[in-house]
């Protein structure tokens, strides 16, 4: 196998470290090329995204360190970065790549992009060449599990930040938010933030109003919305299909008449106020009105915590699959690993016997039909019985990891020729041909 | 339709297997509840998809074969369920949804089984009436006002369970795998506009035919009684939605009250002398 990655990611270093790292898209194919050209390494592939920089390669023997290329390609002094760089071997790699493309090593747990992100370095690596064999049947088998993740799990599908929470709220009321108003009352960072979300997903029109008029005008001129003065706060909220309250009044800003005056001037269309200053700016009672819907923080939160739950079981449910597929995608490159060895002798064999049997063809003389078949079938039996404990023992020792002794035994006692000349004479079609 | 003669036993035969199909219908709200909700969709729906194709072969074979006995109590079953499952299947199409398919599999199972299996001899067969265009408009259209108030039904009472998920602050479970409120109001509504004219003409084909055969003293029947009440309903159903944005828990219960309404009225065929009398 010889994989070998090392790398930091948001986990392991601050951005002013990953930032020294980072491989732009353009410099990318041309990284790749100088990393699988570097000595001792066989395929090599990069993941270059804002929260990691990793290299994957395999090796020539596993002895390879690939600080040496990161010295020399990034200018980099190792030892300066040694903390936060972490190193995965074999097995450990394996998992890491499968755990890196199910986004189970994202900041945000599930997210979707990192997989179009490691798919895209997968498809650079390709191009240029760097990609070929293990490598490749590594990438393929990861973005499998990927994919197996994501249908099996939960673990996409919710979720995180308050801000996130109320758009899915807001989804949940409205369908699309496309048309949908947002009136923000009161100009602090937490309501930029939230409207900002709203807004990313297709909100229409944005009201802004505030009892610092200024601010108000500023936040509105940001989101090329229209600032409207507090004192028409009563007059103008129900233009808004959705209220985001943040002021510092020490009591409640919109009560319960105001919610029903509010239904009665928009003929009972739901509103849905997101209320996260702290004292509440609007009172619960108004949840109790007929489409109604109000949020205040403590409810964000709860539905936020609630996802982070249910994604923490997920995630734990993910994790047994990716140490699964681990353990299959080794049994199944050990298997390779024995396979050229098995071709190879069976078609020893099968030379050894069409020679005799050329050889001994002369002297028998004519044969009927029924003779030859005889012939051919004793003379393949013999062979079948003699290879059938070798191939037996070759598939076992793959999987018990003694592989390479037991393929050089089986080679030296059948004089067979070395497993790379023969995959260059036949083209090394498939991937375990190199093994 | 249990006659004994034969041409009757092929529509039957495949109204049969079309209620196997639907039965897998009955497990979607199940499915829905489950965390492989989508996977499990996706083996229901082809299920129910096909059985509407049977129930649709069923229909036409009975329609020709019979000369449209449309009247008969089983026929008129199966009829009905056929029409909201196409309704249905607009919905799907227009809205992406397959989430009214929790009301809609359900009733369309009873009905059709109810259809298939029941031992009611033909309300009326070789009626003269049978062969007038009313009666056909009539049958027709009552059944399409039927399908889509039902359909509204069924969507008010979802919006209802949706917003009070919403409310109680804790959306999730089935309710988060339902589509939007707007989209299930939109669905209640289109359902209540498009079935009221349909219904409107439905009842008004339905006395002239009466009032043709039974004289200005029909409308005394309990069923023509319980359909008036439930076209008045009706009406103020899409007043109230319309004048002043009723939704959720009132039109809800108005909803339900003109359901009913509808049933009774439906029912009464079993009681009532208009629809008996036209058998005789």
């Amino acid at each position: 196998m010889n994989f070998l990655l090392i790398g930091v990611n948001h986990k392991t270093a601050p951005v002013e470290v990953r930032e020294r790292f980072a491989v732009s898209e353009q410099q990318l194919p041309e990284a790749v090329k100088h990393l699988a050209a570097y000595p001792g390494v066989e395929e090599g592939l990069i993941v270059s995204t804002c929260n990691r920089v990793e290299l994957l390669a395999r090796t020539t023997n596993g002895t390879t360190d690939l600080r040496g290329f990161i010295s020399q390609h990034f200018h980099i002094d190792p030892k300066e970065i040694e903390p936060h760089l972490y190193e995965k071997r074999e097995q450990e790699a394996i998992k890491h790549v499968f755990r890196v493309a199910s986004s189970l090593d994202s900041m945000v747990v599930g997210e979707p992009q990192i997989l179009g992100q490691v798919k895209e370095a997968y498809a650079i690596g390709r191009a240029v060449g760097a990609v070929t064999s293990q490598l490749d049947a590594l990438m393929t088998r990861a973005f499998a599990v990927a994919k197996k993740v994501r249908t099996e799990t939960a673990i996409a599908t919710s979720a995180v930040s308050v801000a996130s929470i109320a758009v899915e709220l807001a989804k949940k009321i409205f369908g699309s938010l496309k048309g949908k108003h947002v009136y923000m009352v009161g100009a602090g960072k937490m309501i930029e933030l939230s409207a900002r979300h709203l807004i990313a997903h297709g909100a229409g029109r944005i009201f802004v109003s505030n009892r610092t008029s200024d601010k108000a005008i500023a936040l509105a001129r940001k989101f090329n919305g229209e600032a409207i003065p507090f004192e028409q706060l009563y007059e103008t909220v129900d233009r808004a299909d959705i209220v985001i309250s943040s002021t510092g009044a020490p009591h409640f800003i919109f009560r319960r008449e105001h919610g029903e005056m509010f239904l009665a001037r928009r003929k009972n269309r739901p509103m849905f106020f997101i209320d996260i200053a702290v004292p509440r700016d609007v009172d619960p009672k108004v949840n109790d009105l007929d489409g109604m819907f109000v949020y205040d923080i403590d409810d964000l939160q709860a539905v936020v915590s609630s996802h982070v739950t249910d994604r923490q079981r997920e995630a734990t449910k993910a994790e047994t699959i990716v140490e699964q597929e681990v353990e299959r995608f080794i049994a199944r490159l050990q298997t390779l690993d024995v396979v050229p060895t098995i071709v190879s002798l069976q078609e020893h064999l099968e030379t050894i016997r069409q020679a005799e049997i050329d050889r001994v063809r002369g002297r028998l003389g004519s044969l009927s039909p029924e003779q030859e078949l005889a012939v051919e079938a004793m003379s393949r039996g013999i062979i079948n019985k003699i290879m059938h404990t070798p191939i037996t023992t070759l598939k076992t020792a793959a999987r018990e990891q003694e592989a390479t002794t037991v393929v050089e035994l089986v080679k030296r006692l059948f004089n067979l020729r070395d497993d790379k000349e023969r995959a260059k004479s036949t083209g090394a079609g498939d991937p375990g041909a190199q093994g | 339709m249990a006659q004994a003669c034969g041409p009757t036993t092929m529509p039957l035969l495949w109204l049969r297997v079309a209620v196997v199909f639907y039965a897998a219908g009955l497990l979607y709200a199940l499915a829905l509840m489950s965390r492989r909700a989508e996977q499990f969709s996706r083996i229901i729906l082809p299920c129910v998809g096909l059985g509407m194709v049977f129930h649709f072969v069923s229909l036409a074979e009975a329609a020709v074969l019979e000369h449209l006995t449309l009247a008969s109590i089983h026929y008129s079953e199966s009829l009905l369920a056929f029409m909201l499952m196409f309704f249905f299947m607009v919905i799907r199409i227009l809205y992406q949804t397959s989430s009214p398919g929790i009301f809609v599999f359900p009733f369309v199972f009873l009905l059709t089984f109810a259809s298939a299996t029941g031992q009611q001899p033909p309300l009326f067969l070789g009626s003269p009436l049978l062969k007038s265009g009313w009666i056909f408009t009539h049958i027709a259209m009552i059944f399409t006002g039927y399908a889509a108030l039902f359909l509204s039904f069924g969507a008010s009472l979802l919006y209802l369970a949706e917003e009070r998920s919403l409310k109680s602050k804790h959306p999730n479970g089935i309710l988060s795998r339902l589509p939007s409120l707007q989209t299930i109001d939109d669905i209640g509504y289109k359902s209540l506009i498009l079935g009221f004219p349909f219904m409107t003409f439905g009842l008004i084909a339905g006395s002239v035919v009466a009032q043709a055969k039974f004289g200005p003293m029909y409308f005394l029947d309990p069923k023509v009684l319980l359909s008036l009440l439930m076209w008045v309903v009706y009406m103020m159903l899409l007043y109230t939605r319309w004048n002043s944005g009723w939704r959720g828990r009132r039109a809800a219960y108005m909803a339900t009250f003109a359901f009913v309404a509808a049933m009774g009225a439906w029912a009464a065929n079993y009681f009532s002398g208009v629809h008996r009398f036209l058998a005789q």
